[in-house]
């Protein structure tokens, strides 16, 4: 019987840890009894979580191990810290809403730790099957965060929804990556691009290529694969919402950027066919289709359904600044919806939650600070300069610009004009409209959550030089 | 001059300051002071922006009082600067500034604070757009101006503000994104942001055609030309009246200072090929929308129709590229600032104590108002272009530069002036002159002190440089001079040799 080595697990430490604590957690929960419980979980559970984030920040351990199948590089580092920050609000920003839904299980941080591991496993995936299981681990804790309301029926459809869709997108993209295989004989990236370098890709091999990237453009709710993202954000409890509008988008996004930039990378021009086709459909629809909207979760999944199109411009490029641009967009992306849906979680009266825009009525005038942060909100998500949605924008469509994409980014700004229509509408509550009744005081975890997105948007233009220069290094060890 | 000071960074964001202020004041019943902060951080700015005039030195042709600082990782710089062609445009801001405010005082009474604010933030915008030397500061500036006009519109506006608050933005937001997708392609072809090194960048036939097509759709939307100009009225009738003000006399201004500052210089070649476009537009805007002046029934709505057509002489006279006619077209804009700024106060004054602006409500104020009586006059005179007043000068220079170039195109756009009389007269007639016989207005009030010291000072501009235009001219003469060379020696012809209006 041969000895393998055991793999260097250096870069691998976060995971390892975050699992860990993940299963340590899941025993507290389970065992423990008593009022006291849930909370401690949640500390632990944002404890585990910042320890890891420190990790990755502090000492990054670069390096390839598990034979070519993990990763760790600049891009998936940041890439991590992203989508742990998405992680940890949506732990920290459930708090409340826990205690006045009767929400609190310990099952819910938990299974975030858990979707967390797959997604750092998503982004980290150098390999066609170690993309396929943190994409499985991260989307099976999500659909039962999904219907973790389970009292609820709406809470209960979004989850069996998001898994039947989840499912059939899975099955979707393991049969892409099987005909990879087939066609190349390789599952890491680097063995697809070696044994695609040179030559015309074979019919099946760009099915196969089909087929993945259908799989992964569920998952980062690209149109057309985005039908379940509307109902799945507006049935499941608006934390949850949250975590799922801003850390999987990142992680997906995260893999579908390594897939197509290093294993397809000598078939750029055949994935780009592909991409130029999302990036438009999503752009179009994420814009037309949130006019209509009166429910703010469905807005809001139209608007995460047009933003994906719009980082998407960016991964179409193909170059390094496409990449810098998807990276920059993901971040400020991420800032911008967390920000966002602090105010939605605060729209809250004696009556319990509410979720239709127009009682955002007057805002301004009720809760001056929470309505002019969610107006510059709205005006940044819109690309508004001087905002950093602004900058996000001019990243991705630069990077089009400079790939000969021009008419692609002409298209891009068509629906950008559009869909300042319907970021408009809720400024025009906000401010234009008679106030209704004030909502109850915001609690304070939203109210920093708020805050520090508030802050980042608004006050980008002076910050936003380390993360530009970040962005830019997470690029370029993408390509190298 | 050289100084090290950083002049245009203090102007521009000198008003953020007051906005820092004024977020201080708890108490937001506290109005008075709240206008006080408003008004003494602009009067402030106008007196800082007065520095910059006397430094500029205008003599040189290039820009001065340069700033740079790396700016977001790099990607772009901080540059700011002015030359002769931008510095007027921020003395006109700044002065206007004040008397926004001071027009605002009651006729603005609920969420004083925000809408101070807004102006504010609006007036840095502002300032920022003319001062920029980089693509995407300019942008920067250039379009964040549309959230606070947006808001100010929207809040503090007429019956259908709504509607008319969504068009602008839209209008103008459309128009601009396509001008940033320019600006893309430029840095990629040029390597560079920086607005000095890109006008000296030769870019070739072709990528000209499409990019100043693409800054023309976002400069003509502000300007605004025929036939996107629909967003203008609406806006002008619904916003109150400091943000008519502001809207007529600075941000109408952007446009013009867009095709000096980019499509002239930067893309002779594509200019010179769509002149005869922009003269078409220009004499039909001009023509046209005199035509539909003469039919409203709303004394604002006239008054912006008439900056539609006015505004034709200005892309009449840019587009000339001579001289006489960019130097015309500079002089209109700022004249037109005044003078538009100026009418829009006027009608201000009587909505304010009437809350009409129905002409057929009007009739007979000489009777009551000799005071608003005499400075309409000015102002309606002025906006006719009568000798004498700094309306002539602009249109004579672009006039001239204009036939220079097309006889015919002179020509038509010299029946505006008629129709441009006809209308302003009109109106005029209507509201001051017949009998006072309406009920409702034996009772209305002369001008108070406070209305006077809005518009004497206007009125006393006014009359100054149009008799007197040499202040202005001298300051626009050498940017101009270069510029018209720069352009004639890219199209390839022999530079005209004509001293500037001299």
């Amino acid at each position: 019987m041969p000895v393998y080595p055991v793999p260097e697990l250096g870069p691998a430490v976060p995971e390892i840890v975050l699992a860990i604590g993940a299963v340590v957690l899941l025993m507290l929960g389970v065992f423990m009894r008593g009022p006291r419980v849930v909370p401690l979980v949640n500390a632990l559970a944002v404890g585990v979580l910042v320890v890891v984030g420190a990790l990755l920040v502090i000492r990054p351990e670069y390096g390839v191990t598990f034979a070519g199948a993990f990763v760790l590089d600049d891009f998936a580092r940041l890439m991590k810290v992203l989508a742990l920050i998405g992680a940890v609000l949506a732990i920290v920003m459930a708090t409340s809403f826990a205690r006045l839904e009767r929400f609190a299980r310990a099952e819910y941080p938990v299974l975030i730790l858990i979707s967390a591991v797959g997604m750092m496993m998503m982004i980290s995936a150098n390999d066609l099957v170690a993309a396929y299981l943190g994409l499985e681990v991260q989307s099976l804790a999500a659909y039962v965060i999904a219907a973790i309301n389970r009292d609820n029926v709406r809470s209960t459809e979004a989850g069996l929804k998001y898994f039947v869709l989840g499912a059939l997108s899975s099955g979707l993209l393991l049969y892409g990556a099987s005909l990879v295989y087939g066609f190349t004989g390789q599952t890491t990236f680097a063995g697809i691009a070696a044994a695609l370098a040179g030559g015309e890709p074979s019919l099946g091999l760009v099915f196969g290529l089909v087929f993945l990237l259908a799989g992964v453009a569920f998952k980062v709710s690209a149109v057309p694969f985005h039908m379940w993202t509307p109902d799945v954000y507006e049935g499941a409890p608006t934390p949850v919402t949250a975590f799922f509008a801003a850390a999987p988008k990142v992680a997906a996004m995260a893999l579908f950027v390594r897939v197509v930039m290093t294993a397809f990378e000598p078939i750029t021009t055949d994935w780009q066919q592909i991409v130029v086709f999302l990036a438009i459909a999503s752009m179009v629809l994420g814009s037309f289709a949130a006019i209509g909207q009166r429910n703010i979760k469905r807005l809001m999944a139209y608007s995460s359904i047009g933003h994906m199109g719009y980082a998407l411009v960016g991964l179409a490029a193909g170059t390094e600044q496409g990449v810098q641009g998807v990276v920059l967009y993901l971040a400020i992306y991420v800032a911008m919806t967390l920000g966002a849906f602090a105010c939605i979680l605060a729209m809250r009266r004696n009556g319990g939650m509410v979720e239709e825009i127009s009682e955002l009525s007057g805002l301004a005038r009720t809760h001056p600070v929470m309505g002019f942060v969610f107006a510059m909100l709205m005006f940044s998500l819109a690309g508004i300069p001087p905002f950093a949605g602004f900058f996000a924008k001019y990243f991705v469509f630069a990077a089009a610009v400079q790939a000969d994409l021009a008419w692609l980014a002409v298209i891009g700004v068509l629906a950008s004009t559009v869909g300042a229509y319907y970021y408009l509408r809720i400024v025009k509550l906000i401010y234009f409209d008679e106030p209704t009744r004030a909502f109850q005081r915001m609690p304070n975890e939203l109210r920093f959550v708020l805050g520090v997105s508030g802050l980042f948007t608004i006050f980008y233009v002076f910050i936003g030089a380390p993360l530009t220069s970040a962005a830019t290094t997470a690029a370029r060890s993408l390509l190298t | 001059m050289t100084s090290d000071f950083p002049i245009l960074s203090v102007v521009t964001f000198l008003p953020l300051v007051g906005v820092l202020f004024i977020l201080l004041i708890r108490d937001s019943a506290a109005v008075f002071n709240i206008r006080m902060v408003a008004l003494i951080t602009t009067v402030a700015t106008f007196l800082v922006s007065l520095f910059v005039w006397a430094w500029f030195d205008p003599q040189n042709p290039g820009f001065q009082m340069m700033e740079e600082a790396p700016w977001l990782g790099g990607f772009v710089t901080y540059r700011m600067g002015v030359d002769g062609i931008s510095l007027l445009f921020v003395i006109l801001t700044t002065f206007l500034m004040p008397l926004s405010i001071l027009a605002s005082w009651h006729a603005i009474g609920n969420r004083v604070k925000e809408y101070m604010i807004a102006f504010l933030v609006l007036e840095t915008l502002m300032v920022g757009v003319f001062c920029a030397l980089d693509t995407v500061l300019f942008y920067l500036f250039f379009e964040g101006g549309l959230i606070p006009m947006f808001v100010i519109i929207g809040v503090w506006g007429g019956k259908r503000r709504i509607y008319a608050s969504y068009k602008f933005f839209l209008y103008t937001l459309l128009g601009s994104l396509l001008m940033l997708i320019a600006i893309m392609a430029m840095y990629w072809q040029a390597g560079t942001t920086s607005i000095p090194e890109l006008m000296r960048h030769p870019f070739p036939g072709g990528a000209q055609t499409w990019l100043w097509l693409a800054f023309f759709a976002s400069f003509a939307v502000k300007m605004p030309m025929w036939p996107v100009h629909t967003w203008l009225p609406d806006a002008h009738v619904e916003a109150p009246t400091a943000g008519s003000v502001i809207l007529a006399g600075i941000l109408l201004k952007m446009g013009g200072y867009g095709f000096l500052r980019f499509s002239l210089p930067m893309f002779p070649l594509a200019s010179e090929q769509f002149a005869p476009l922009v003269f078409v537009l220009s004499v039909v805007a001009i023509i046209y929308t005199s035509l539909v002046a003469l039919m409203q029934e709303d004394m604002k709505k006239l008054i912006a129709y008439s900056s539609v057509a006015h505004m034709g002489f200005v892309t009449l006279g840019i587009f000339t590229a001579t001289v006489q006619g960019v130097q015309g077209g500079i002089f209109q804009m700022l004249s037109h600032g005044l003078v538009s700024g100026a009418l829009f106060l006027c009608v201000g004054i009587v909505y304010d104590r009437m809350h009409t602006r129905e002409i057929a409500a009007y009739g007979g104020l000489v009777n009551r108002m000799p005071w608003y009586a005499a400075v309409f006059l000015v102002f309606t005179m002025a906006n006719v272009g009568l000798p004498g007043t700094s309306g002539f000068v602009g249109e004579f220079l672009t006039l001239m530069g204009a036939f220079a170039v097309n006889t015919w195109v002179a020509v038509f756009a010299a029946t505006g002036i008629i129709l441009s009389a006809a209308y302003a007269l009109w109106l005029y007639r209507k509201v001051i002159f017949g009998a006072l016989t309406k009920e409702s207005l034996r009772s209305i009030l002369d001008l108070d002190g406070r209305e006077k010291a809005i518009l004497v000072p206007l009125v006393a501009l006014v009359v100054f440089f149009g008799v007197y235009p040499l202040p202005v001219l001298d300051v626009t003469a050498s940017a101009v001079e270069n510029l018209v060379n720069d352009y004639q020696a890219a199209v390839g012809m022999p530079a005209d040799t004509t001293v500037a209006a001299e």
